[in-house]
């Protein structure tokens, strides 16, 4: 038995295994590890009154064998890049992680590195990350790297951060307080420089997908501190004007970050150097092939202009050519400070190191390529699907994504991206719909990377189309769907209402009984 | 168990395929059966039902005699109750409408569900206001109105959700929009803004999925106005256009604004309601003024529909650096990349307002986007 290979469709069914919150499977007094009495000496630890626990620390109590069934089964209920054909994700670039990698980062020689070993025994870690900046400057441009930050929207906030402070060193803290961003970047664009405290103006796409070059003209001022924005955009169209872009921020008086979290498309083709930014970003776990983990650890490694280098986080790590030796630099002028402890998430820069060097240059400019020739060739497939467009500039290929738009088939069918989504889940595989807000509407953003062969892109194809067929067909298995799945519907509601959001087992159980049932 | 109510215009969109643009009146319905226009609500409202069926045991619609419902009902098999007898013969009007949307709000429904165009959505909105969720099934010729369903089936679906649904139950005020007839089968579009209805929140219509409910529209509301009020000099008179959006400003000021009117604030202050195109221009020549605008109804347009007082030359008198144009980011969204719209009735002007405009959309958050005419 085995999937028919004529349907390329899979007689698919998730594990079910309807397990509870750890919370509730906990038994007072059950143990995982039975650890011995303590007769030594007693150590006096004086805590400060004010950061004593008043009570126990509240902990699940639970035996090995059940911890271990406890997240196993869990797991069972996932679909990751490992499982399946993960090109649903667009803009999130869930490629292949080489396992080789996973191996070198699970060495114990780096494992049990401890973070406050001397310099002198870490040498090759740091010269490792060292290595890795200067990859980084050759891909980018920029001059110079840090590497500590844990995600993409960490390294953002990085990035707005050295906006905040370059804008106060130069006394413009009250004047310069506008940040410019585009709808089609990376939302987390907006909300860090919200969080620094400047003002958002973002550009909506000309005709042509394109953001409007006039709209910026109109948008900027003597209060543009920056522009931060994507390129290609979500919608995977390349802004071939983007170096006027950032000469009409210059002239203005502002500085430009390039949000570069994905580079898979034009990695080896065009660097943000040439393009004019002073700031740029990479995700270790986006374009270099580290996993994205569960939401992290990852890698959001932020480069800058040597006029800029000197906001930089601290530590950097930089090298001694006279004495060969690498060290902990914390020299930086006008540094914004400590983002993360110690180097960074170092088994993602190692796992991103040893991608690079197994690729060199020839290596990344092919991956680049082969991505966009897969996006391309998937383009041209879905486009065939009756129902689904991809909306702005007609006629054109994409780089390294596309999303798509459903809305002839909800005008048809009344079928909605939301019912696909539930029902892609049925023959295994991930299906997102796309950012808010949908400009796009009734998207879906499908993003193939150099990492799936011909025959998974058709098989995903060929399930898009299927169900495409049963919205036609068969509306009501969508409007149900999804009917192999883990879960079935989820009400919205609870994630549409900040009141009922519950973020942790105790605000949860401040707000509800049962399952969701408001508390009394 | 739920109630129901449903009420068909039974003439509502006969006078669409027949060229007349509109039923509204006795006259035209005359001359539209003369053109030999055949009823339609009917039939719309039947496809509204199926998605009931299922709940057909915890369910009593609450309806009126023959064509304005209980034929419908009756079919389907659901069980009904007859609030209005409505003498068969008789060509129903919009009073009846008026009069069998207030019986069912006396007697407690659950929701109103009607079948019918602008005209209907009128009556009903004048029957019950927003004091019961209501929702329109799209049967009319002129659908400008923000409370109806793109099509009677998604209407069954969101009825469904809304009464079954378990803890979903939310509205939102929605505009009721209507267009001198006359005036629309002379070409010329008026359409004015006459009230609202509590419309249950569909997650399709605006947006999709996992953003866009009820509640995060109201915050986002509730951020616009923030930005507006932090803003504001005492310096100032801003005034303030119908639109639910900017409702929130006057909310926000702790100032009542009239529903559908043109009021005026100056430091935190109710300065004048209501005011007329004259009002309007004698305030701005002789204050320093802003006028806070929002897109009304479907279409994206700031000026010309629903906001007429404020015309082309107290727009021009004011000047386009002090228009404050507001809109939630999922109203923006909602338009799907087409432009914003204004129709002040001077093209010339309409011309000069064109280009990318800064909206106010949210708490420090501007979105430049396109106006055009």
């Amino acid at each position: 038995m085995g999937m028919n290979m004529q349907t390329r469709l899979r007689d698919f069914h998730q594990a079910r295994w309807d397990e509870p919150i750890i919370y509730e499977l906990s038994k007072p007094g059950e143990r995982g590890v039975l650890v011995p009495e303590f007769d030594g000496e007693e150590v006096d630890v004086r805590v400060p009154e004010g950061m004593q626990r008043s009570g126990e620390v509240n902990l699940p109590e639970m035996g090995q064998m059940r911890v271990l069934r406890h997240f196993l089964r869990l797991s069972q209920e996932n679909l990751g890049a490992d499982l399946n054909i993960d090109v649903g994700q667009g803009t999130c670039t869930m490629k292949y992680s080489p396992k080789i990698n996973e191996q070198l980062a699970a060495n114990p020689k780096v494992a049990e590195l401890h973070p406050y070993q001397d310099e002198s025994t870490v040498q090759g870690l740091l010269r490792m990350i060292h290595e890795t900046d200067l990859c980084l400057r050759e891909i980018s441009g920029m001059d110079r790297f840090s590497l500590q930050q844990g995600g993409g929207s960490h390294a953002l906030l990085a990035i707005a951060s050295i906006v905040r402070k370059w804008v106060d060193s130069r006394g413009e803290s009250d004047t310069r307080d506008e940040i410019i961003t585009t709808i089609f970047s990376h939302p987390s664009n907006a909300a860090v420089s919200k969080l620094k405290g400047f003002k958002v103006i973002t550009i909506y796409p000309a005709e042509d997908g394109r953001p409007d070059i006039e709209a910026l003209k109109a948008a900027v001022s003597k209060r543009t501190a920056a522009l931060l924005i994507t390129n290609p955009e979500d919608i995977g169209i390349y802004n071939s004007k983007i170096k006027e872009f950032t000469e009409i921020v210059h002239e203005a008086g502002g500085i430009c970050s390039y949000d570069q979290a994905n580079l898979n498309g034009i990695m080896g083709l065009t660097r943000a150097r040439e393009a004019g930014f002073d700031l740029c970003f990479f995700n270790l776990h986006k374009t270099f092939s580290a996993p994205h983990g569960c939401g992290g650890p990852g890698g959001g490694v932020v480069g800058a202009t040597e006029e800029l280098a000197e906001f930089l986080p601290v530590p950097l790590v930089s090298c001694d050519e006279k004495e060969e030796r690498y060290y902990l630099d914390y020299d930086v002028p006008n540094s914004i400070g400590k983002v993360k402890d110690f180097y960074g998430v170092v088994p993602v820069i190692l796992k991103a190191y040893a991608w690079i060097r197994s690729l060199g240059a020839e290596g990344l400019l092919e991956a680049a390529k082969v991505a966009v020739l897969n996006n391309n060739y998937l383009f041209k497939k879905i486009l065939e699907i009756p129902g689904c467009t991809a909306p702005y500039a007609e006629g054109e290929l994409r780089v390294e994504q596309v999303r798509y738009s459903w809305e002839p088939m909800t005008r048809e069918t009344g079928i909605t991206t939301g019912d696909i989504q539930n029902r892609m889940f049925d023959f295994g595989v991930h299906y997102w719909t796309s950012h808010e807000p949908w400009v796009v509407p009734e998207p879906f953003t499908i993003e193939p990377t150099e990492s799936y062969s011909k025959d998974e892109l058709d098989e995903f194809v060929a399930i898009l189309k299927h169900v495409a067929e049963e919205a036609r067909t068969d509306p009501e298995t969508l409007k149900t769907a999804p009917h192999r799945s883990t879960i079935h519907h989820i009400d919205h509601d609870y994630l549409d209402d900040p009141s009922k959001w519950a973020m942790t087992w105790r605000a949860y159980k401040k707000k509800f009984d049962g399952y969701f049932e408001p508390k009394k | 168990m739920k109630r129901l109510g449903l009420i068909i215009n039974p003439i509502a969109g006969m006078g669409g395929p027949v060229g007349l643009k509109g039923t509204d009146g006795r006259a035209t319905y005359e001359e539209a059966l003369r053109r030999g226009a055949v009823p339609r609500a009917e039939q719309r409202a039947r496809e509204v039902l199926p998605a009931l069926a299922e709940h057909g045991d915890d369910l009593q619609i609450l309806t009126c005699t023959g064509s304005m419902g209980e034929t419908v009902v009756s079919r389907a098999g659901l069980r009904y109750r007859l609030v209005l007898d409505h003498p068969k013969k008789e060509l129903s009007t919009g009073e009846d409408t008026i009069r069998a949307a207030r019986l069912m709000l006396q007697e407690g429904i659950d929701l109103l569900l009607f079948a019918g165009g602008d005209g209907t959505a009128r009556d009903v909105c004048e029957g019950i206001g927003t004091s019961v969720p209501a929702l329109g099934i799209p049967a009319g010729v002129k659908i400008h109105s923000g409370v109806f369903a793109v099509n009677p089936e998604r209407a069954g679906e969101i009825a469904r959700t809304f009464l079954f649904g378990g803890a979903r139950g939310r509205t939102q005020e929605m505009e009721v929009m209507d267009i001198d007839e006359d005036a629309f089968r002379a070409d010329r579009v008026q359409a004015r803004l006459y009230g609202y209805l509590a419309v249950p929140w569909d997650r399709g219509r605006v947006q999709g999925a996992k953003a866009g409910s009820a509640a995060s529209e109201n915050l986002s509301q509730q951020a616009v106005a923030e930005n507006i009020v932090e803003n504001m000099s005492s310096e100032r008179i801003y005034i303030l256009a119908p639109g639910t959006t900017v409702r929130e400003v006057a909310r926000r000021l702790g100032v009542e604004k009239t529903l559908l009117g043109v009021d005026a604030v100056k430091s935190g202050k109710l300065l004048a309601r209501d005011l007329n195109e004259m009002d309007l221009l004698d305030l701005v020549q002789r204050n320093p003024c802003t006028i806070v605008v929002s897109p009304i109804g479907g279409q994206g347009y700031i000026f010309g529909r629903g906001n007429q007082q404020i015309s082309p030359r107290v727009i021009q008198a004011a000047g386009k650096e002090n228009i404050l144009v507001a809109a939630t980011p999922h109203k923006l969204a909602s338009l799907a990349g087409r432009p914003l719209l204004v129709d002040t009735g001077n093209a010339e002007l309409d011309r000069r307002l064109q280009g990318p405009w800064p909206i106010v959309t949210g708490y420090h958050e501007k979105s430049m986007y396109p106006v055009t005419y």
